[in-house]
């Protein structure tokens, strides 16, 4: 069956262009980039080159890249090297929609290391509530970390004018770019962050390997202590493929950026205008405007997310729910309980997250599917009657 | 992905007896839109109290809608007082498993069928005994002790995945431990 993959927020797939660069690493230019001969110092000057493509994409310095495992290794890299550059600063800021790599880190700290946490709030829309931000805002804030924009939903956060504010009251800044990475314009300098974070995989890149940009003239304290690699910033032999690969994704999503905010804008506002229009009681959740160009979070109500998943997959259709439907916990994603969305549509909220290799065919196979996919979870549920939530 | 068996993947694309019962003279209902997951029952019960027809209403995951499906498949024809016996086990045993994490799908069926008969037979299930301990899905210690001892469960995730308990707002696990705790030295 063919696969209609519509769940890019998750992961991507690997660019073929990425996997050809890569494959001469993995066999025949093993050497170590830091060896002292030329068999080692020729995968140097490629690891030199991939870390140049990535500086470019977000207009770094390429002495300010630092490469990391993945997007939670350069998060925890950046907070941490916020608190031991200011051990006396015992409150944190961050917004109450984080991925897990912020949010339960924050939770750690404050559970264990006697810090205090402001979980900035965001409205209906998803937006931040930046008043509150800027009151929590103390001489005792060690670090604000801001998601650039949200998995979930994909609404964007106002970043430049969050980090100016932290600027003038020398707090530093850290952003969690992973998902806004190679979806829309990323300038470091413009926007003046002091770290950010970015993944590999998101942008048809491998897994396994992320970024933590650090802004020249931070004394940063590395995470993972050992030798001297990337500068001092983070020991452990270079992973040459992947930093290699990485380097050619981020050249490609230079050159896809305008894709991005055309055609996938387009196909994904298709997708969205289809499904409202052809399936009643349905409801974007977050911003149309300000929002990633290849991210649907649609709520359908009076159904529940994991049974539209899985009558999607028999479509061959890939994409995610807004619901973790693990365990007892049938609570909604804290997004979506944050945004307070009603839980008659959080429930059956399901994530599209498009890429430049979808169609609109594709788009066409998933309206398809989901018209009477909703119908028949509807004429099961006890919620729905005569075409309304009861 | 889910580890779900073939039966219940069945039992989900295609579910057996949904949709209200006309003339219906018992009906049990559980759960709710807020908590994720809900269960509407619907029993024709003849004047020998056999259930002849029973059919589901079911908002929920995979395995909640394949329990319900299953449940009504099991009751038809048998009489009240049989019904009576069946157990969320047999909801479960009848699907081949469910995934540890999913058990309180089958138990909402039980819970359900409970619920139905209490209504045909007129009786009105009295206030639940014991002490509530999980606000957000309404689970006192009476049961979770049960189901700590019919299940041999122990930890607090073994009880979250049975009744649900603890997986709403989390306030309550301390005291789920404790209850555990308990059970297991009383024996």
């Amino acid at each position: 069956m063919k696969v209609i993959y519509t769940d890019n927020n998750a992961t991507t797939k690997v660019a073929g262009e990425v996997i050809e660069e890569m494959m001469p690493y993995f066999a025949e230019l093993y050497g170590n980039p830091s060896s002292m001969h030329t068999f080692g110092d020729e995968v140097g000057k490629r690891v030199k080159q991939a870390r140049q493509q990535v500086a470019d994409l977000i207009n770094a310095d390429p002495e300010e890249i630092v490469f990391t495992s993945c997007g939670t290794e350069s998060d925890n890299a950046a907070i941490n090297a916020a608190i031991k550059a200011f051990p006396k600063k015992k409150h944190l800021i961050t917004s109450a929609v984080e991925h897990p790599a912020i949010k339960n880190l924050y939770s750690y700290l404050e559970k264990t290391q006697g810090y205090t946490v402001t979980f900035v709030p965001v409205d209906k829309k998803g937006r931040l509530n930046t008043a509150v931000l800027y009151e929590s805002m103390s001489e005792n804030t060690a670090i604000i970390s801001l998601m650039w924009a949200n998995n979930e939903t994909g609404v964007i956060f106002p970043i430049e004018e969050v980090a100016q504010r932290a600027n003038e009251r020398g707090i530093l800044f850290h952003t969690d770019a992973v998902q806004a990475t190679g979806k829309i314009d990323i300038d470091v300098k413009k926007t003046g962050v002091d770290m950010l974070s970015l993944s590999g995989h998101k942008i048809h890149g491998p897994k396994g390997i992320g970024v933590l940009y650090v802004k020249k003239g931070f004394k940063f304290t590395p995470y993972l202590i050992g030798g001297h690699q990337e500068g001092g910033r983070r020991g452990g032999t270079e992973n040459t493929a992947f930093i290699i690969g990485l380097g050619t994704a981020c050249e490609l999503a230079k050159q896809n950026l305008e894709i991005m905010n055309t055609r996938v804008r387009e196909l994904r506002d298709y997708l969205q205008s289809q499904l409202l229009e052809k399936i009643s009681c349905t409801s974007v959740n977050g911003v149309q405007d300000n929002r990633l160009p290849n991210t649907l979070s649609i709520g359908f109500d009076a159904v529940e997310g994991e049974s539209i998943l899985l009558l999607l997959d028999r479509d061959g259709i890939c994409a995610s729910s807004g619901s973790a439907c693990t365990s007892g916990s049938l609570d909604p994603s804290h997004v979506l309980m944050a945004m307070e969305v009603p839980f008659k549509s959080a429930h059956g909220t399901i994530r599209f997250s498009l890429s430049h290799y979808n169609t609109k065919d594709e788009m066409d196979l998933i309206v398809k599917n989901l018209v009477p996919t909703i119908e028949k979870l509807r004429a099961m549920s006890p919620f729905w009657k005569d075409g309304k939530v009861v | 992905m889910w580890d779900y068996t073939d039966k219940v993947k069945e039992h989900f694309l295609h579910p057996r007896n949904v949709g209200e019962l006309e003339g219906a003279n018992a009906i049990g209902e559980t759960g709710s839109l807020n908590c994720g997951d809900a269960l509407k029952l619907y029993l024709k019960v003849n004047k020998n109290e056999r259930i002849i027809e029973a059919t589901f209403m079911t908002f929920g995951c995979a395995s909640a809608v394949a329990s319900s499906s299953a449940l009504t498949e099991i009751i038809k024809g048998m009489t009240l007082d049989d019904a009576a016996k069946v157990t969320n086990d047999d909801i479960s045993d009848y699907l081949g498993g469910l995934p540890k994490a999913k058990m309180h799908c089958s138990v909402m069926g039980q819970s359900a069928l409970k619920k139905a008969i209490a209504n045909f037979r007129g009786v009105q299930i009295l206030e639940k005994p014991g002490q509530i301990v999980c606000e957000c899905f309404d689970v006192t210690d009476l049961e979770i002790i049960d189901a700590v001892k019919a299940n041999g469960l122990e930890t607090t995730d073994d009880v979250t995945d049975y009744l649900k308990a603890g997986g709403g707002c989390g306030q309550c696990l301390e005291r789920i431990e404790e209850v555990i705790a308990s059970t297991k030295v009383k024996g």
